[in-house]
């Protein structure tokens, strides 16, 4: 207990942070919820795959020694389109591959999630062999770089040192915890921005709230589904860039345990709500932080799902509300 | 013609809703079905707007083929639905709403729109009272106006309207439908489908009746207005 009001405002700024991380995962989560009311089980690898999108960009362009700092901000610059192109892209084959065809025939909903689950693990399988993949055409020499032992972690080749900016209380702030919390903040707005306002937005709160009257509104319920996909995905690749600066390392299977914390948070500010997703990010990332201070590191998972389910037992719509509201996406 | 359906017969799943039904429209008139419950009546409106396929059957739109047109690209050439049970868009504004209503519409900025967004707010001076209101906590007499405004706010030349009267009071049905015969005054075609004959048929050039997914009779509003048989079935009177 000493611990944590020792180290209270570190844990918070920390936990901010982290849990910004896990808000931009989690919009993924909760705008396909909203016009599918589906949960896309393969968002986790739409955002190991960006992770995995920064590491290539930092090896491909890293690896000569651009180590200064405006060189490393150049690359992180690049780094972030990277990922974002590839998660979204990513995140288009999901909906292509996985739901389009099923959606088509009106499967059930169950079946979707399945084909959810299913394409979950392919995609990560895909990453975890990619040594075996480029082998078998003829690339591990000239890959080898890159594809040597795939199912080990794989870190930035350049270490990100963050600098202290200023001090809260005895905590001195990072340029990092302010990278991160800034940039998911400034997605945050954009996002909520291009939801209410733009004209793809109001097609999507449409389909969300009335799907059949939308249709006869004349939006294209398919195209609204595929700018779904795109902007969550371009969310988690935001993600992936601002986990890769916080903790430089990634795996084949790094997005399991990220997107279940993330689908939590999702759910704990109520699914379908964009606002809803920041608000159970940032209390899941501070909780996890202060659980794992009062009651020792271990119990950190713990911590975030008991407060799951204490949330859902007094709120079973989450802190904002799958509501009616017009925060609803 | 504007509208002119031959031979449809459409499935809802094993079950055949409707069978070889064939009726067509006149620009500028009201036409309306009428029929009981599960009559197919909006299965039929359905299928004309899109929301369902045609297993067989033709639907001419203005001379062009639209059976299989996906139904945005229906909404595009001028056939626009309200539909059952109102189905507004209940997390957003009235205005959002009618904005919705225009989605297809490149015209936004232009004198044209504006004219459309004023002709619904004078058809319906409740909704510019409501205009900034949450639609879903509006009432059901309110939410059929705005359901209605918003198919006009795509200036269609067939609105398609389903069971308009549904769930309101007497009072409200038949200012609904004085709106709708105002609507029509004003140059808009309309295909009415009605659980509540007596009113359809009142306000109808054509009319046909719909039984177990199939078109029994036809006629004028007048005409089957005073039908015995019609009587005894639809319009609960006594013979």
């Amino acid at each position: 207990m000493q611990f944590f009001f020792d180290h209270f405002f570190e844990l918070t700024i920390t936990g901010l942070a982290l849990g910004s991380i896990y808000a931009l995962v989690a919009l993924g989560y909760t705008m396909v919820y909203g016009v599918l009311q589906l949960i896309n089980f393969a968002h986790s690898e739409v955002f190991m795959y960006g992770t995995f999108a920064v590491i290539w960009v930092f090896t491909a362009f890293g690896a000569g020694g651009h180590t200064s700092t405006g060189g490393i901000i150049g690359l992180l610059i690049v780094s972030v389109f990277a990922a974002m192109l590839v998660s979204g892209g990513i995140a288009l084959l999901i909906e292509r591959v996985a739901y389009r065809p099923l959606l088509k025939r009106n499967s059930p909903k169950l079946v979707a999630l399945i084909s959810a689950i299913g394409a979950s693990f392919a995609l990560s399988e895909t990453m975890g062999l990619r040594d075996r993949i480029t082998g078998f055409v003829g690339l591990d020499k000239p890959l080898a770089d890159y594809v040597n032992g795939a199912r080990d972690n794989s870190s930035l080749p350049v270490e990100i040192t963050p600098k202290a900016v200023f001090k809260i209380g005895d905590y001195s702030v990072t340029t990092i915890d302010l990278l991160v919390i800034i940039t998911a903040l400034v997605m945050m707005v954009f996002l909520d921005r291009f939801v209410r306002r733009s004209r793809a937005g109001r097609g999507m709160r449409a389909v969300a709230q009335n799907p059949e009257a939308a249709a006869l509104m004349g939006v294209n319920a398919v195209r609204v589904r595929q700018i779904t996909f795109l902007l969550g995905g371009m969310m988690a690749g935001v993600a992936a860039t601002l986990y890769m600066i916080r903790i430089g390392t990634t795996r084949f299977d790094a997005g399991f345990i990220l997107g279940v914390k993330a689908f939590t948070a999702a759910v704990m500010g109520g699914i379908g709500n964009l606002r809803g997703a920041l608000l159970g990010g940032l209390v899941l990332g501070v909780a996890e932080n202060w659980g794992s201070a009062i009651i020792g590191t271990q119990w950190k998972d713990v911590v975030a799902f008991i407060l799951l389910v204490v949330i859902l037992l007094f709120r079973p719509t989450g802190l904002l509300g799958e509501s009616l509201g017009r925060a609803r996406a | 013609m504007l509208l002119e359906v031959e031979g449809l017969s459409v499935n809802y799943g094993q079950i055949e809703a409707i069978r070889d039904i064939s009726f067509s429209v006149e620009e500028g008139t009201v036409a309306t079905l009428i029929g009981a419950n599960g009559a197919g009546k909006t299965t039929t409106l359905k299928t004309i707007s899109g929301l369902l396929k045609a297993r067989t059957g033709k639907i001419t739109f203005d001379g062009v083929d639209v059976t299989d047109m996906p139904p945005y690209d229906r909404v595009k050439v001028g056939l626009c639905q309200s539909p059952e049970g109102r189905g507004i868009f209940p997390g957003m504004s009235v205005r959002e709403n009618l904005e919705m209503g225009a989605y297809v519409r490149t015209d936004r900025k232009t004198a044209a729109y504006q004219e459309d967004f004023d002709r619904v707010m004078t058809l319906f001076p409740r909704l510019q009272e409501r205009i900034g209101q949450v639609a879903g906590t509006m009432s059901g007499g309110e939410q059929q106006m705005l359901a209605i405004g918003r198919a006009l706010m795509a200036r269609p030349r067939l609105l398609l309207l389903d069971e308009p009267s549904m769930g309101l009071a007497p009072k409200l049905i038949s200012q609904i439908f004085s709106i709708i015969t105002e609507i029509n005054e004003q140059g808009t075609t309309v295909l009415l489908v009605e659980q509540n004959a007596a009113q359809a048929l009142k306000r109808a050039d054509t009319a046909h009746v719909l039984d177990s997914g199939e078109i029994t009779r036809s006629g004028t509003g007048d005409e089957l207005a005073g039908d015995d048989s019609v009587k005894a079935a639809y319009l609960g009177g006594s013979v």
